[in-house]
């Protein structure tokens, strides 16, 4: 690994070199190390890219690295994970692509993310997107991440994409069972001419379903991102949406938010605001010293802390 | 020493204030006066929040009359807001620590929050949001000009939502905070219990001066500084 992966690494999964525990690193569109642990057990696809992981019925406490980076230009991949996890788990699973462009063509990534939960099981899932490099190709990311949660299972998934994506369409769908719930919280930042657009489906199949999907987003200079979250509730059930962006300088964002529901207990609610930053929060902070710049940067950054 | 000289400030064609001229020297000052004559326009014109339309503002012989908020910040301007203002993500100690200039650590900050009735260990890794009540925020307000301890601080109303804190610990927090930065605290407020502490009292009335003395010969004159409307005085 060079120092350019190194800290393409420690930017997405917080961490300098290889995992202890269960891993998978892929680098430059190849498998560079996996290892599987007592109770996580990383097979390679053989008919596409990708892994299918394993989690052991009733593992406690265990962590899982998956990063991918990408250093070298114009590379282009689609990766399929499957993510099995047993009964009464409770894992947490730290994704994260990061991509060091400093040629002329595009480099992308698509991850295409499974999780089958199975009952009582608990995962958290932490996914950061980042991108560098001072050449003129795009760093383009694509994720697909689609969760079925089994009877009283519960997912909580943090994103996140605060710098270097030029162009990012996440998708996210979630079938939830009796009991199951699922939080998201996304945080995503554009700047120049960047383009987002995050699409979450989530469908409360089981009775007492819950499903929380929180969305805080920063839109600066030329950028434009787009937020769509569809919550439709089958059964008596609760789900709660909510995009809240802060619109800087010639950016635009866009929150499509929809909810339906086919059942009389199901409680659905959804909320929106996009706006500007508040002059007297920008006030506040410079009473206490800040220029403008610098109270504007201590409001974002605490926004999508 | 933070001087006014012939301050007015105007918006369309109304007139907030006109042609203030004050000199102040004391520890305490209060401002009281009837709602709408112009006492937290003066504050924010002390602050540089507003821009005079005439006059000068000098603090230690110093024009800062063009001065930014942030320049008087940093030359020793505190300003607690009437409604102090909410935050998504921006904790306590985030904004503590922003007003002591430094990263505060969790005694230090303890000490700014017990001060004004409040337990650290409860509200440090708070976030300033609509999850605090107007009361909390005016005390974590005030507790941010605690830890700036600048030779300036202006208090918009800061005893307004504070109830069951009794104001004697109010006023405690106002004499620590004099000897600790030996600087000019000034005050507005209508409380009888605040005006009492004051060394001196400006009473505004329609956005002009119409007192400027010790609180034993204001005192008997606030009665008369009535707004009104001119039906019910000629009443």
């Amino acid at each position: 690994m060079d120092k350019i992966q190194q800290l393409l690494l420690q930017e997405v999964a917080g961490i300098h070199q290889i995992p202890e525990g269960a891993y998978s690193l892929r680098i430059n569109g190849n498998l560079y190390g996996k290892n599987s642990s007592e109770h996580i057990q990383i097979v390679k696809k053989e008919d596409k890219p990708g892994i299918d992981i394993y989690v052991q019925p009733g593992t406690k406490n265990e962590s899982l690295h998956i990063p991918v980076i990408l250093s070298q230009s114009g590379l282009k991949e689609l990766v399929y994970n499957d993510f099995h996890i047993g009964e009464d788990c409770d894992v947490t699973i730290v994704a994260g692509c990061g991509i060091h462009n400093g040629g002329t063509e595009t480099s992308e990534h698509s991850g295409i993310h499974s999780f089958y939960l199975s009952k009582n099981a608990k995962v958290k899932y932490i996914e950061k997107h980042y991108g560098q490099g001072d050449g003129s190709g795009k760093n383009v990311m694509n994720p697909h991440t689609h969760a079925e949660l089994g009877e009283n299972s519960y997912m909580e998934m943090e994103t996140a994409q605060i710098k270097g994506v030029d162009s990012t369409k996440r998708k996210t769908t979630a079938i939830l069972s009796k009991n199951a719930t699922l939080i998201v919280k996304e945080k995503v930042m554009t700047h120049g001419e960047q383009f987002a657009e995050t699409e979450f489906e989530v469908e409360l199949l089981g009775e007492n379903s819950g499903t929380h999907v929180i969305s805080r987003s920063v839109a600066r200079d030329r950028s434009s991102q787009k937020f769509i979250s569809r919550v439709k509730g089958d059964a008596k059930c609760s789900g709660h949406t909510e995009c809240d962006a802060i619109i800087m300088d010639d950016a635009t964002v866009i929150a499509v938010p929809e909810i339906m529901a086919v059942h009389p207990d199901a409680s659905l609610i959804h909320e929106a605001a996009i706006g500007k930053i508040a002059g007297e929060q920008l006030v506040k902070l410079m009473t206490l010293g800040l220029t403008e710049k610098e109270a504007e940067e201590e409001i974002v950054n605490g926004f999508l802390r | 020493m933070l001087e006014l000289q012939n301050i007015s400030y105007t918006v369309g064609d109304k007139r907030i204030l006109r042609d203030v001229n004050l000199r102040i020297e004391d520890r305490f000052v209060a401002i009281t006066g009837p709602n709408g004559s112009g006492k937290s326009t003066l504050a924010k014109l002390v602050t540089g929040i507003l821009t005079p339309t005439e006059g000068r503002i000098l603090m230690d012989g110093v024009d800062i009359t063009d001065w930014s908020v942030t320049e008087r910040a940093r030359s020793g301007v505190s300003f607690a807001f009437q409604q102090p203002v909410r935050f998504k993500g921006i904790t306590v100690k985030d904004l503590i620590s922003l007003a002591a200039g430094k990263n505060t650590n969790i005694s230090e900050a303890c000490n700014y929050l017990s001060e004004v009735g409040l337990c650290a260990k409860d509200y440090i890794n708070r976030e300033v949001n609509a999850s605090l009540s107007g009361g909390e925020l005016k005390r974590i307000e005030i507790a941010m000009i605690n830890a700036r301890g600048t030779k300036l601080s202006v208090f918009d109303e800061p005893e307004a939502g504070i109830d069951l804190w009794s104001f004697n610990n109010l006023i405690k927090v106002f004499e620590n905070m004099y000897e600790r930065t030996r600087g000019t605290i000034m005050i507005i407020s209508h409380q009888e219990r605040i005006l009492n502490i004051a060394d001196k009292i400006v009473v505004l009335a329609n956005g002009a001066v119409a007192e400027y003395d010790t609180k034993e010969r204001v005192f008997p004159k606030l009665m008369d500084v009535q707004a009104g409307c001119r039906y019910t005085k000629n009443a």
